[in-house]
Protein backbone atom coordinates (compact mmCIF):
# COMPACT_ATOMS: atom_id res chain seq x y z
CA UNK A 1 0.00 0.00 0.00
CA UNK A 2 0.96 3.50 -0.53
CA UNK A 3 -0.35 6.48 1.26
CA UNK A 4 -2.36 8.84 -1.28
CA UNK A 5 -0.88 11.79 -0.20
CA UNK A 6 0.20 13.36 2.81
CA UNK A 7 -2.39 11.80 5.21
CA UNK A 8 -5.50 13.96 6.21
CA UNK A 9 -5.02 12.66 9.86
CA UNK A 10 -1.60 14.04 11.67
CA UNK A 11 1.46 13.70 10.20
CA UNK A 12 3.54 12.47 13.52
CA UNK A 13 7.07 12.62 14.06
CA UNK A 14 8.48 8.74 13.93
CA UNK A 15 12.06 7.72 15.14
CA UNK A 16 13.78 6.27 12.53
CA UNK A 17 17.60 4.21 12.90
CA UNK A 18 20.63 4.43 10.65
CA UNK A 19 20.32 1.11 9.62
CA UNK A 20 23.39 1.54 6.51
CA UNK A 21 25.59 3.68 4.98
CA UNK A 22 27.52 4.55 1.82
CA UNK A 23 29.75 7.24 0.70
CA UNK A 24 28.01 7.39 -2.92
CA UNK A 25 30.73 10.55 -3.76
CA UNK A 26 33.44 12.30 -2.12
CA UNK A 27 31.04 14.83 -0.72
CA UNK A 28 28.07 12.69 -0.59
CA UNK A 29 26.94 10.27 2.15
CA UNK A 30 23.85 8.06 1.31
CA UNK A 31 21.62 6.80 4.47
CA UNK A 32 19.33 4.23 4.88
CA UNK A 33 16.74 4.93 7.57
CA UNK A 34 14.88 1.94 8.91
CA UNK A 35 11.79 2.93 9.81
CA UNK A 36 8.99 0.22 11.25
CA UNK A 37 5.92 1.95 11.38
CA UNK A 38 6.61 3.73 8.03
CA UNK A 39 3.40 4.81 6.31
CA UNK A 40 4.54 3.84 2.85
CA UNK A 41 5.28 6.69 0.33
CA UNK A 42 5.31 7.65 -3.31
CA UNK A 43 8.00 8.34 -5.73
CA UNK A 44 9.05 11.77 -5.72
CA UNK A 45 7.60 12.38 -2.53
CA UNK A 46 10.33 13.62 0.33
CA UNK A 47 11.09 13.46 4.21
CA UNK A 48 11.29 15.82 6.85
CA UNK A 49 14.28 15.06 9.53
CA UNK A 50 14.29 16.40 12.98
CA UNK A 51 17.56 16.63 14.62
CA UNK A 52 18.11 17.38 18.66
CA UNK A 53 20.69 18.46 20.34
CA UNK A 54 22.03 17.46 24.03
CA UNK A 55 20.47 20.98 25.25
CA UNK A 56 16.95 20.08 23.67
CA UNK A 57 17.95 22.16 20.70
CA UNK A 58 16.18 21.00 17.50
CA UNK A 59 16.18 22.04 13.76
CA UNK A 60 14.57 20.28 10.57
CA UNK A 61 15.56 20.11 7.17
CA UNK A 62 13.89 18.09 4.06
CA UNK A 63 15.43 15.28 2.14
CA UNK A 64 14.23 13.29 -1.30
CA UNK A 65 13.50 9.40 -0.43
CA UNK A 66 15.76 7.69 -3.54
CA UNK A 67 13.53 4.61 -2.30
CA UNK A 68 10.98 2.85 -4.73
CA UNK A 69 7.46 2.80 -2.55
CA UNK A 70 8.48 -0.69 -1.52
CA UNK A 71 8.36 -2.35 2.00
CA UNK A 72 11.79 -4.57 2.21
CA UNK A 73 11.48 -7.82 3.91
CA UNK A 74 12.95 -6.37 6.72
CA UNK A 75 10.59 -3.74 6.99
CA UNK A 76 10.38 -0.23 5.50
CA UNK A 77 13.88 1.02 4.73
CA UNK A 78 14.65 4.86 3.01
CA UNK A 79 17.19 5.96 1.33
CA UNK A 80 18.32 9.67 1.42
CA UNK A 81 21.60 10.93 -0.11
CA UNK A 82 23.06 14.19 1.81
CA UNK A 83 25.45 16.18 0.03
CA UNK A 84 28.07 17.62 2.27
CA UNK A 85 27.51 21.77 2.75
CA UNK A 86 30.75 22.99 4.53
CA UNK A 87 30.14 25.24 7.52
CA UNK A 88 26.78 23.54 7.26
CA UNK A 89 24.79 23.19 10.47
CA UNK A 90 23.49 19.60 9.34
CA UNK A 91 24.75 17.92 6.69
CA UNK A 92 28.10 17.84 8.43
CA UNK A 93 26.51 15.73 10.88
CA UNK A 94 24.50 13.92 8.79
CA UNK A 95 28.02 12.99 6.46
CA UNK A 96 30.45 12.54 8.89
CA UNK A 97 28.92 12.02 12.52
CA UNK A 98 25.81 10.40 12.35
CA UNK A 99 26.58 6.14 13.18
CA UNK A 100 24.58 3.31 12.42
CA UNK A 101 22.45 2.51 14.94
CA UNK A 102 21.49 6.25 15.75
CA UNK A 103 18.22 7.41 16.16
CA UNK A 104 16.93 10.29 14.21
CA UNK A 105 13.21 11.30 13.96
CA UNK A 106 11.74 11.59 10.41
CA UNK A 107 8.40 12.85 9.48
CA UNK A 108 6.30 12.01 6.26
CA UNK A 109 5.77 11.65 3.38
CA UNK A 110 6.02 14.89 2.22
CA UNK A 111 4.54 16.56 -1.17
CA UNK A 112 1.86 14.83 -3.74
CA UNK A 113 2.77 17.22 -6.80
CA UNK A 114 6.36 15.85 -8.18
CA UNK A 115 5.06 12.35 -8.09
CA UNK A 116 5.14 9.27 -10.30
CA UNK A 117 3.07 6.04 -10.28
CA UNK A 118 3.32 3.41 -12.71
CA UNK A 119 -0.99 3.82 -13.60
CA UNK A 120 -0.36 7.60 -14.18
CA UNK A 121 -0.63 9.30 -17.73
CA UNK A 122 -1.97 6.83 -19.93
CA UNK A 123 1.19 5.12 -21.12
CA UNK A 124 2.80 8.60 -21.44
CA UNK A 125 6.31 8.30 -21.53
CA UNK A 126 8.39 10.37 -19.51
CA UNK A 127 11.23 12.50 -19.32
CA UNK A 128 13.41 12.72 -16.10
CA UNK A 129 15.85 15.92 -16.16
CA UNK A 130 18.36 16.17 -13.75
CA UNK A 131 20.66 18.50 -12.17
CA UNK A 132 23.20 17.78 -9.67
CA UNK A 133 21.72 16.02 -6.70
CA UNK A 134 17.97 16.50 -8.21
CA UNK A 135 19.13 13.14 -9.17
CA UNK A 136 17.69 11.57 -6.08
CA UNK A 137 13.80 11.77 -6.23
CA UNK A 138 14.22 10.76 -10.04
CA UNK A 139 15.82 7.82 -9.36
CA UNK A 140 13.31 6.65 -7.10
CA UNK A 141 10.80 7.07 -9.68
CA UNK A 142 12.92 4.43 -12.20
CA UNK A 143 13.51 2.20 -9.32
CA UNK A 144 9.69 2.32 -8.53
CA UNK A 145 8.82 1.62 -12.21
CA UNK A 146 11.82 -1.49 -11.78
CA UNK A 147 9.78 -2.52 -8.70
CA UNK A 148 6.24 -2.20 -9.74
CA UNK A 149 7.75 -4.10 -13.23
CA UNK A 150 6.33 -1.21 -15.25
CA UNK A 151 7.10 -0.89 -18.88
CA UNK A 152 6.58 2.85 -19.28
CA UNK A 153 9.41 4.07 -21.55
CA UNK A 154 11.87 6.82 -19.58
CA UNK A 155 14.31 8.55 -20.66
CA UNK A 156 16.98 10.42 -18.24
CA UNK A 157 18.96 13.14 -18.80
CA UNK A 158 21.26 13.88 -15.78
CA UNK A 159 23.68 16.91 -15.79
CA UNK A 160 26.70 17.38 -13.09
CA UNK A 161 29.69 19.04 -13.02
CA UNK A 162 32.23 16.09 -13.87
CA UNK A 163 31.90 12.11 -13.44
CA UNK A 164 33.24 12.09 -10.01
CA UNK A 165 29.81 13.74 -8.53
CA UNK A 166 27.74 11.43 -10.34
CA UNK A 167 25.26 9.88 -8.06
CA UNK A 168 23.87 6.25 -8.50
CA UNK A 169 26.79 5.84 -11.23
CA UNK A 170 27.03 1.97 -10.99
CA UNK A 171 22.84 1.18 -11.01
CA UNK A 172 22.75 4.11 -13.89
CA UNK A 173 25.52 2.86 -16.01
CA UNK A 174 25.18 -0.84 -15.30
CA UNK A 175 20.96 -1.19 -15.54
CA UNK A 176 19.72 -4.09 -13.99
CA UNK A 177 16.84 -6.77 -14.55
CA UNK A 178 13.32 -4.48 -15.11
CA UNK A 179 15.65 -1.67 -16.23
CA UNK A 180 14.85 -2.20 -20.06
CA UNK A 181 13.60 0.92 -21.95
CA UNK A 182 14.93 3.43 -19.12
CA UNK A 183 17.68 5.08 -21.49
CA UNK A 184 20.42 7.11 -19.69
CA UNK A 185 22.45 9.88 -20.89
CA UNK A 186 24.81 11.93 -18.81
CA UNK A 187 25.95 15.71 -19.25
CA UNK A 188 28.72 17.00 -17.66
CA UNK A 189 29.14 20.81 -17.48
CA UNK A 190 32.80 20.85 -16.47
CA UNK A 191 34.63 18.19 -18.18
CA UNK A 192 33.71 16.40 -21.67
CA UNK A 193 32.64 13.17 -22.19
CA UNK A 194 35.15 10.74 -23.82
CA UNK A 195 32.36 8.22 -24.41
CA UNK A 196 29.66 9.90 -26.11
CA UNK A 197 31.89 12.71 -27.52
CA UNK A 198 30.20 15.53 -25.84
CA UNK A 199 32.20 18.33 -25.13
CA UNK A 200 32.09 19.93 -21.53
CA UNK A 201 29.56 22.62 -21.08
CA UNK A 202 25.54 23.29 -19.61
CA UNK A 203 22.43 21.37 -21.11
CA UNK A 204 21.10 22.76 -24.31
CA UNK A 205 18.39 22.51 -26.54
CA UNK A 206 20.18 19.89 -28.49
CA UNK A 207 21.14 18.10 -25.79
CA UNK A 208 16.90 17.91 -24.75
CA UNK A 209 16.67 17.08 -28.62
CA UNK A 210 18.65 14.24 -29.06
CA UNK A 211 18.26 12.50 -25.54
CA UNK A 212 14.42 13.53 -24.51
CA UNK A 213 11.54 12.89 -26.27
CA UNK A 214 9.65 15.14 -29.37
CA UNK A 215 6.95 17.05 -27.63
CA UNK A 216 4.37 15.05 -30.30
CA UNK A 217 4.84 12.32 -27.69
CA UNK A 218 3.13 14.72 -24.84
CA UNK A 219 5.92 13.13 -22.35
CA UNK A 220 5.34 13.74 -18.89
CA UNK A 221 8.50 15.80 -17.69
CA UNK A 222 9.94 15.97 -14.11
CA UNK A 223 12.99 18.01 -13.55
CA UNK A 224 14.92 18.61 -10.38
CA UNK A 225 17.85 20.45 -9.52
CA UNK A 226 19.47 23.88 -8.13
CA UNK A 227 16.86 26.81 -9.39
CA UNK A 228 19.17 28.44 -12.04
CA UNK A 229 18.78 24.41 -13.75
CA UNK A 230 15.27 24.05 -13.73
CA UNK A 231 14.61 26.77 -14.66
CA UNK A 232 17.04 26.98 -18.03
CA UNK A 233 15.51 23.49 -18.59
CA UNK A 234 11.76 24.62 -18.12
CA UNK A 235 12.80 27.15 -20.25
CA UNK A 236 14.83 24.66 -23.10
CA UNK A 237 11.39 22.69 -22.95
CA UNK A 238 8.86 25.11 -23.70
CA UNK A 239 10.90 26.28 -26.67
CA UNK A 240 10.84 22.36 -28.19
CA UNK A 241 7.12 22.69 -27.85
CA UNK A 242 6.11 20.66 -24.86
CA UNK A 243 3.05 22.02 -22.97
CA UNK A 244 3.75 23.91 -19.24
CA UNK A 245 1.10 21.41 -18.46
CA UNK A 246 3.29 18.45 -18.90
CA UNK A 247 6.15 19.44 -16.98
CA UNK A 248 6.52 19.10 -13.16
CA UNK A 249 9.27 20.57 -11.39
CA UNK A 250 10.97 20.53 -8.28
CA UNK A 251 13.55 23.31 -7.14
CA UNK A 252 16.65 22.47 -4.58
CA UNK A 253 17.16 25.53 -3.50
CA UNK A 254 20.78 26.32 -0.88
CA UNK A 255 18.73 23.23 0.94
CA UNK A 256 19.37 24.34 4.14
CA UNK A 257 23.23 25.15 5.53
CA UNK B 1 13.51 7.48 24.61
CA UNK B 2 17.13 6.68 23.66
CA UNK B 3 19.22 9.29 22.39
CA UNK B 4 18.28 10.88 19.41
CA UNK B 5 21.25 12.57 17.16
CA UNK B 6 23.75 12.02 19.55
CA UNK B 7 26.55 14.05 18.88
CA UNK B 8 24.38 16.90 17.08
CA UNK B 9 25.72 20.41 18.29
CA UNK B 10 23.79 22.32 15.83
CA UNK B 11 23.36 26.06 17.19
CA UNK B 12 20.41 28.78 15.32
CA UNK B 13 22.48 30.96 13.54
CA UNK B 14 20.40 33.91 13.46
CA UNK B 15 20.00 36.93 15.41
CA UNK B 16 16.17 37.02 14.72
CA UNK B 17 13.36 35.40 16.50
CA UNK B 18 12.88 31.95 14.11
CA UNK B 19 9.45 30.43 13.88
CA UNK B 20 9.67 26.55 14.86
CA UNK B 21 11.76 24.22 12.73
CA UNK B 22 13.05 27.34 10.06
CA UNK B 23 16.46 28.71 9.81
CA UNK B 24 17.92 31.97 8.10
CA UNK B 25 18.98 32.42 4.83
CA UNK B 26 20.09 35.75 3.14
CA UNK B 27 19.98 34.38 -0.70
CA UNK B 28 16.31 34.36 -2.00
CA UNK B 29 15.13 31.08 -2.99
CA UNK B 30 13.02 29.97 -5.67
CA UNK B 31 10.06 26.98 -5.39
CA UNK B 32 7.19 26.31 -7.79
CA UNK B 33 5.90 23.08 -9.23
CA UNK B 34 6.31 23.81 -13.07
CA UNK B 35 7.50 26.48 -15.58
CA UNK B 36 7.64 30.03 -15.03
CA UNK B 37 5.11 31.87 -16.68
CA UNK B 38 5.99 34.96 -18.44
CA UNK B 39 2.97 37.68 -18.50
CA UNK B 40 3.51 40.41 -20.24
CA UNK B 41 1.48 43.69 -18.35
CA UNK B 42 -0.36 45.11 -21.44
CA UNK B 43 -2.75 42.21 -21.46
CA UNK B 44 -2.71 41.60 -17.41
CA UNK B 45 -5.78 42.14 -15.14
CA UNK B 46 -6.38 41.47 -11.49
CA UNK B 47 -10.07 40.17 -10.73
CA UNK B 48 -11.53 40.57 -7.27
CA UNK B 49 -14.83 38.79 -8.12
CA UNK B 50 -17.74 37.94 -4.61
CA UNK B 51 -19.74 35.53 -3.42
CA UNK B 52 -22.39 37.20 -5.81
CA UNK B 53 -20.32 36.64 -8.66
CA UNK B 54 -19.82 40.74 -8.87
CA UNK B 55 -16.36 41.17 -10.51
CA UNK B 56 -14.01 44.10 -10.04
CA UNK B 57 -11.18 44.42 -12.67
CA UNK B 58 -8.25 46.56 -12.94
CA UNK B 59 -5.45 46.61 -15.79
CA UNK B 60 -1.77 47.00 -14.72
CA UNK B 61 -2.31 50.80 -15.75
CA UNK B 62 -5.21 51.26 -13.01
CA UNK B 63 -3.34 48.85 -10.23
CA UNK B 64 -0.51 50.98 -10.57
CA UNK B 65 -2.32 54.14 -10.24
CA UNK B 66 -3.59 52.78 -6.94
CA UNK B 67 -2.17 54.06 -3.74
CA UNK B 68 0.86 52.73 -2.97
CA UNK B 69 2.65 51.14 0.03
CA UNK B 70 6.20 49.83 0.64
CA UNK B 71 5.92 47.36 3.58
CA UNK B 72 9.19 45.69 5.10
CA UNK B 73 8.34 41.77 6.01
CA UNK B 74 9.62 38.82 7.13
CA UNK B 75 9.56 35.62 4.71
CA UNK B 76 8.95 32.03 6.15
CA UNK B 77 8.88 29.49 3.81
CA UNK B 78 7.28 25.80 4.66
CA UNK B 79 10.46 24.21 3.26
CA UNK B 80 12.49 25.80 6.33
CA UNK B 81 14.19 29.13 5.29
CA UNK B 82 13.39 32.41 6.56
CA UNK B 83 14.57 35.64 5.48
CA UNK B 84 14.31 39.34 7.04
CA UNK B 85 13.83 42.67 6.49
CA UNK B 86 12.74 42.02 2.54
CA UNK B 87 11.19 45.53 0.88
CA UNK B 88 8.37 45.54 -1.47
CA UNK B 89 6.18 47.79 -3.33
CA UNK B 90 2.28 47.32 -3.88
CA UNK B 91 -1.41 47.67 -3.27
CA UNK B 92 -2.53 46.77 0.02
CA UNK B 93 -5.58 44.51 0.29
CA UNK B 94 -7.24 46.82 1.71
CA UNK B 95 -7.35 49.49 -0.97
CA UNK B 96 -8.66 46.51 -3.54
CA UNK B 97 -11.62 45.29 -1.16
CA UNK B 98 -12.56 49.07 0.02
CA UNK B 99 -15.72 49.06 -2.07
CA UNK B 100 -16.40 45.04 -1.81
CA UNK B 101 -18.83 44.23 0.04
CA UNK B 102 -19.25 40.56 1.32
CA UNK B 103 -20.14 38.29 4.04
CA UNK B 104 -17.79 35.81 2.45
CA UNK B 105 -15.60 33.97 5.15
CA UNK B 106 -12.83 32.82 2.56
CA UNK B 107 -11.25 33.76 -0.68
CA UNK B 108 -9.51 31.41 -3.56
CA UNK B 109 -6.58 33.38 -4.97
CA UNK B 110 -5.72 32.08 -8.82
CA UNK B 111 -2.37 32.57 -10.73
CA UNK B 112 -1.10 32.59 -13.94
CA UNK B 113 0.14 28.56 -14.63
CA UNK B 114 -2.61 27.31 -13.02
CA UNK B 115 -1.70 28.13 -9.41
CA UNK B 116 -4.42 28.41 -6.87
CA UNK B 117 -4.19 29.09 -3.04
CA UNK B 118 -6.87 29.55 0.16
CA UNK B 119 -7.06 31.78 2.37
CA UNK B 120 -9.54 33.46 5.03
CA UNK B 121 -10.72 37.00 4.65
CA UNK B 122 -9.42 37.71 8.05
CA UNK B 123 -6.22 36.86 6.56
CA UNK B 124 -5.89 39.27 4.03
CA UNK B 125 -7.66 42.19 5.29
CA UNK B 126 -5.96 44.79 8.32
CA UNK B 127 -2.89 45.61 6.86
CA UNK B 128 -1.21 42.01 6.83
CA UNK B 129 -1.33 41.58 2.47
CA UNK B 130 -0.93 43.25 -0.26
CA UNK B 131 -0.33 42.59 -4.24
CA UNK B 132 3.18 43.23 -4.47
CA UNK B 133 5.19 44.65 -8.28
CA UNK B 134 8.27 45.68 -6.73
CA UNK B 135 10.88 43.81 -5.16
CA UNK B 136 13.97 45.99 -3.41
CA UNK B 137 13.50 48.42 -5.36
CA UNK B 138 13.23 46.89 -8.90
CA UNK B 139 10.32 45.35 -10.84
CA UNK B 140 9.65 42.24 -9.27
CA UNK B 141 11.43 39.20 -11.51
CA UNK B 142 9.04 36.23 -13.35
CA UNK B 143 10.88 34.16 -11.23
CA UNK B 144 9.66 35.52 -8.11
CA UNK B 145 5.99 35.97 -9.34
CA UNK B 146 6.49 38.88 -11.09
CA UNK B 147 4.70 40.98 -12.58
CA UNK B 148 2.55 40.78 -9.68
CA UNK B 149 2.08 38.52 -7.55
CA UNK B 150 0.17 38.03 -3.24
CA UNK B 151 2.44 38.94 -0.37
CA UNK B 152 0.57 37.48 2.94
CA UNK B 153 4.17 37.57 5.21
CA UNK B 154 2.84 36.31 8.34
CA UNK B 155 1.82 32.83 6.87
CA UNK B 156 3.93 30.45 5.13
CA UNK B 157 5.15 31.54 1.65
CA UNK B 158 3.06 29.13 -0.47
CA UNK B 159 0.52 31.43 0.43
CA UNK B 160 1.75 34.47 -1.00
CA UNK B 161 0.94 33.08 -4.22
CA UNK B 162 3.06 33.89 -7.61
CA UNK B 163 1.87 35.28 -11.15
CA UNK B 164 -1.23 36.37 -9.30
CA UNK B 165 -4.28 37.19 -11.28
CA UNK B 166 -7.82 36.90 -9.66
CA UNK B 167 -9.27 36.42 -6.19
CA UNK B 168 -12.52 34.80 -5.72
CA UNK B 169 -14.70 35.25 -2.51
CA UNK B 170 -16.20 31.98 -1.01
CA UNK B 171 -18.36 31.27 1.75
CA UNK B 172 -16.76 27.76 1.96
CA UNK B 173 -12.94 27.28 2.46
CA UNK B 174 -11.79 25.78 -0.89
CA UNK B 175 -8.47 24.14 -0.63
CA UNK B 176 -5.72 24.98 -3.71
CA UNK B 177 -3.00 23.73 -5.08
CA UNK B 178 -1.07 22.65 -1.85
CA UNK B 179 -3.41 22.65 0.41
CA UNK B 180 -5.33 19.65 -1.71
CA UNK B 181 -1.88 17.95 -1.64
CA UNK B 182 -1.74 17.96 2.17
CA UNK B 183 -0.75 20.98 3.39
CA UNK B 184 -2.33 23.61 6.19
CA UNK B 185 -5.42 25.39 5.33
CA UNK B 186 -3.87 28.42 6.97
CA UNK B 187 -0.09 27.79 7.34
CA UNK B 188 1.03 30.17 10.39
CA UNK B 189 4.51 29.46 10.80
CA UNK B 190 4.68 30.50 14.45
CA UNK B 191 2.35 27.65 15.13
CA UNK B 192 4.13 25.16 12.71
CA UNK B 193 0.73 24.84 10.63
CA UNK B 194 2.84 23.04 7.88
CA UNK B 195 0.50 20.12 6.97
CA UNK B 196 -3.19 18.69 7.12
CA UNK B 197 -3.86 18.08 10.71
CA UNK B 198 -0.99 20.12 12.57
CA UNK B 199 -2.87 21.99 15.48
Amino acid sequence: MTSELVGRAVLGWRVAELVESWPETASARALVLGVPDWPGHRAGQHVDLRLTGPDGYTTERSYSLASPAARSPGGWRLQLVVQRVQDGEVSPYLTDVFAAGNLIEVRGPIGGWFVWSPREGGGAPVLLVAGGSGIVPLMSMIRERRFRRDRTPFRLVYSLRTQADELFADELNRPGIGDGGVETFVVRTREDSPRSGRPAGRISAADLAAWGWPADFAPRCFVCGPTGFVEEVARLLLSLGHSPDDIKTERFGPSGP
Amino acid sequence: MAVLTPGFRGRPRSEHALPPGQYEVTDFPVLSAGPTPRVPTDTWTLTVTDETGRRREWSWAEFTALPQERPTVDLHCVTRWSKFGTSWKGVSLDTLFADVETSAGFVLVGCDGGYTTNLPVSDLLGGKAWIAHTYEGSPLAPVHGGPARLLVPHLYLWKSAKWVRSIQLVTQDVPGFWEQLGYHDRGDPWREQRYQGDQ
